[in-house]
């Protein structure tokens, strides 16, 4: 286990509307064993004792699965390395005497809260909108009444794997929630049980994704490339094919 | 004070659907008329939000997070059970029943236990209704693999995120009400205390957690949702906010807290790699269905692992349980791994972890069927500790990660505050001293979708009847109770000490995890009921809460939880100093056999604790639910 002696240039902004602007700080004896959350800590910890308020940031579960985490780090989302949250990136991947900057999300429908901390709730409104099977409880058949076959059972986990971190929109020059939309449209779209409403789905998840004020897509690939779940870009296909056919569906 | 149960008698195969009979039905019609508080977003939470809405009644959600969806279920990995008996192997109701109350060490309710069982299956159903995604077989059927300390395979999963995926679902479902108006969501709120007049909740204190606003919200019943408290131990596998607020405010209002002793150790979490840490991750402990657990022979061993011939290892759980192996339950396997580390075979920089060893099943199944079944372990565990499990073995050590204990509720769930419900890990049902692998989101997702949206019912129509139906979040009680918990926050504001929330918390989870933690006796027990308030009163004393109260204060946030772990650590250490046997995950050094397992005392203690609080100066009151076993034949469990 080796230390590391660190420049943080972080995004300080008291609330909503007020200014922001990056501050920096020193942080020695960093653990090359400790997550960049807990590096964090470690400086909030300094802070709070000298009577300074701490860097507000959003995390829990650590693990890398809540997707509460969100933070541009070196100017990337959940920093540089491939497929990991920024609470699974751990310090050593960074070098001793680094400066590394720190941002918030940078996004119209995701408006700053504090420092780092964002507002993501459109996309619970998104999946408000028609991310579900509307399968009220109790009226659920034998689950093998209906078989999958594994590779599309497989297909729809992969989808379903997304954490809603909101990286894709953050990472997008468009701040484009397609890949996030795709994923939630393709997990169904590719299960019998989600074939009923496919059409209103699509179409109502798009519209509110539209009201929300996010982009479109350009098939950049931002969001696929920075996607700490490693959703892939053939959801957003799939969610095309979608809109598509409910034009045909719905007129 | 005799603890109802209200369980049902008579034939348990019939007691659940008997006891449904019976209920209170409310008419359709009238159930707009009830408003009901469903704090918690997790599996139980968010399963009975969305379902309690589908019924038709008003229902007001709140969680701490800033989105539903990220509640700390979302970190379960495993599975969840149910008794389908798809693979044919035995499987039933009855097998899952018996397990569960074996599993638990013979500390649980059996007509409750048998109706989890019954449930499981409705569960699945469910679940693939709503587009879960569960792993298959090619023919497309679902795909089930055994699971901690079962010799069935009925675990169904998800890859290792079923919590993920199952929490995914009750979330879709509960946005599905949202948008259509029958559900009043509140993300970054966090509950502060619930309000009692007149013997009733009548509803709860919220503080907005974005603009620091204390609110009083009224409600015709109150559901907790809210987790464990495997976080006063600081470090666990539990997400950093999940806290035991809500239940320990609940309790000093007058519901009794149940065998608060009861913690489950995991036996497979990353071991602790230095002070930074914060929390401590689990590896899902599907990863014993193929991994080995050994360490070497001789103690001080440092060779590197894959240097150690297999003559000079030790494979300690396949050499005491032959039967049950790799796969005896979690406080077996815990406290095995305790033992060789005490014997100084531990290893690790710390000694403080044992090997998970892979090397066979790669060579039996080849790499890519590893990969296939637990890539993002791997890929989990080579993130936090920079080694690659393919070709080193794991290292692994216990750590905190559920609460078998909770608020004491009867069958239907209610706590000893009428209309007060508990639900999930925040309620101390059904898992007796010892939970099973992948039988929380089991219990999670029964409580919420199949058991109190039925048994909610008597109550709410209790209130038509005794023309109790108004809301009134300005009466008295809520003023007062608001004030209270303005003045709190008010007081830890001022405090301006030197030492930060976390100094506090990181001294209160070392004197539990010492003294109260995978095994426990009486000397340390009492010490630690000394050495608690006394860190009460530092924190009260010497404290920094920064900011201000009315804005976004993660410190503040953080305070709240902390004091109130201050307070309930101590009742943990009451409750496993008078519980003089062990069971379960409650080991007291004092009670174990020859063989250095642990020893019930049935005789004397076949019976839930509950606790009731008399009041800050004054020592909490034990109670007891006596336990009565039908069906169920209590025996020395044995997986040897």
């Amino acid at each position: 286990m080796s230390s590391l002696n660190l420049t943080l240039r972080v995004w300080r902004q008291k609330g909503a509307n007020g200014e922001g602007k990056f501050v920096d700080y020193r942080l020695n004896d960093v653990s090359t064993d400790s997550s960049f959350l807990e590096m964090i800590d470690l400086l909030n910890n300094d802070l709070e004792s000298k009577g300074e308020e701490p860097i507000a940031f959003d995390h829990d579960c650590r693990e890398g699965i809540c997707g509460a985490c969100s933070m541009f780090i070196n100017g990337q989302p959940h920093g540089p390395e491939r497929g990991t949250t920024a609470c699974q990136l751990h310090m050593r991947s960074f070098e001793d005497g680094a400066t590394i900057v720190i941002e918030p999300w940078r996004a119209r429908p995701f408006p700053v809260i504090k420092d780092l901390v964002v507002d993501r709730s459109a996309f619970d409104r998104i999946i408000a909108a028609g991310g579900y099977i509307s399968a009220k409880t109790g009226s659920a058949p034998d689950a093998n009444a209906i078989p999958i076959a594994k590779q599309d059972a497989d297909l729809a986990m992969d989808a379903a794997t997304c954490i809603g971190c909101g990286a894709c929109v953050a990472a997008c020059k468009n701040a484009s929630a397609m890949l996030f939309v795709s994923a939630k449209v393709s997990q169904f779209a590719l299960l019998p049980q989600g074939r009923v409403e496919r059409a209103t789905r699509v179409r109502n998840m798009i519209d509110q994704m539209d009201t929300e004020g996010f982009g479109n897509c350009t098939n950049t690939g931002a969001c696929e490339a920075e996607c700490p779940k490693e959703i892939s870009l053939a959801n957003i296909a799939r969610l095309n094919r979608e809109w598509i056919r409910s034009n045909f569906v719905l007129g | 004070m005799i603890l109802d149960s209200k369980a049902p008698t008579g034939p348990i195969e019939k007691s659940w659907d008997d006891h449904r009979f019976n209920l209170k039905l409310v008419n359709p019609a009238n159930k707009r008329k009830y408003s009901i508080i469903v704090v918690g977003t997790g599996l139980a939470g968010a399963s009975a939000a969305a379902t309690l809405a589908e019924l038709g009644y008003h229902v007001k959600s709140f969680c701490i997070q800033d989105s539903p969806r990220r509640a700390h279920s979302i970190a379960a990995q495993g599975g969840v059970n149910a008794a389908k008996n798809y693979p044919n192997d035995g499987d039933s109701v009855y097998r899952l029943f018996y397990d569960t109350v074996k599993g638990g060490d013979y500390r649980a309710r059996e007509a409750n236990v048998y109706r989890l069982a019954q449930v499981s299956n409705n569960i699945i159903d469910q679940c693939v209704a709503q587009g879960v995604p569960f792993a298959r077989e090619y023919s497309g059927m679902l795909a089930n693999r055994s699971f901690g300390g079962a010799q069935v395979s009925r675990t169904f999963y998800a890859k290792g995120q079923t919590g993920q995926q199952l929490l995914l679902g009750a979330y879709s479902a509960l946005m599905r009400q949202v948008h259509e108006g029958r559900v009043d969501l509140y993300p970054r709120t966090e509950m502060l205390d619930v309000v009692v007049e007149d013997g009733k909740a009548r509803g709860i204190i919220t503080r907005d957690v974005v603009t620091g606003k204390v609110e009083s919200h009224a409600g015709h019943a109150v559901c907790l949702a809210t987790g464990g408290y495997s976080n006063a131990f600081f470090l666990s596998t539990n997400a950093m906010a999940c806290n035991v607020t809500a239940a320990y405010r609940a309790y000093k209002r007058g519901a009794f807290f149940a065998n608060p002793c009861f913690t489950q150790i995991h036996p497979t979490c990353i071991p602790v790699a230095g002070e930074h840490q914060s929390k401590l991750t689990l590896m899902s402990e599907s990863l014993r269905n193929d991994g080995r657990v050994w360490v070497p022979k001789e103690r001080g061993d440092k060779r590197r692992p894959t240097s150690i011939p297999e003559g000079e290892r030790d494979y300690y759980l396949e050499r005491r349980y032959p039967s049950f192996g790799n796969l005896v339950p979690r406080d077996v396997a815990s406290r095995a791994a305790k033992a060789v580390c005490d014997e100084g075979r531990g290893v690790g920089h710390s000694g403080l972890a044992v090997y998970l060893d892979f090397a066979d099943a790669i060579k039996r199944d080849g790499r890519a069927a590893i990969e296939a079944r637990y890539g993002n372990l791997f890929h989990m565990y080579a993130k936090i500790t920079g080694e690659d499990p393919y070709s080193t073995p794991m290292r692994i050590f216990p750590a905190p990660h559920y609460t078998m204990g909770g608020l004491w509720v009867d069958y239907n769930l209610m706590s000893t505050i009428p209309g007060l419900f508990v639900l999930g890990e925040a309620n101390f049902s059904d898992h007796g001293a010892n939970r099973l692998g992948a039988s929380a989101l089991m219990q999670g997702l029964a409580d919420g979708y199949f058991v109190i949206p039925y048994t909610i019912g008597p109550y709410l129509d209790s209130l038509a009847r005794d023309n109790d139906m108004g809301l009134n979040p300005d009466a008295a009680a809520f003023k007062t109770t608001q004030k209270e918990a303005t003045d709190r926050i008010t007081k830890m504001m001022n405090i301006n000490g030197k030492q930060t929330v976390d100094d506090f918390h990181k001294k209160l989870g070392r004197i539990m995890w010492d003294n109260c933690g995978m095994s426990r006796e009486a000397e340390g027990l009492k010490g630690a009921i000394e050495q608690i308030p006394k860190l009460r009163e530092e924190f009260w004393n010497d404290v920094s809460v920064t900011g201000t109260p009315g804005e976004f204060n993660q410190v503040l946030e953080k305070a709240g939880r902390v004091a109130d772990f201050l307070e309930f650590g101590e009742l943990m250490c009451r409750d496993a100093l008078t519980r003089e046997e062990s069971c379960g995950g409650h080991f007291r050094e004092e009670h174990q056999t020859e063989e250095n397992e642990a020893r019930r005392d049935d005789e004397n203690f076949t019976h839930v604790a509950a606790w009731e609080h008399k009041g800050d100066d004054q020592e909490p009151t034990r109670h007891q639910e006596a336990l009565e076993f039908e069906y169920v034949k209590l025996t020395q469990r044995s997986y040897k």
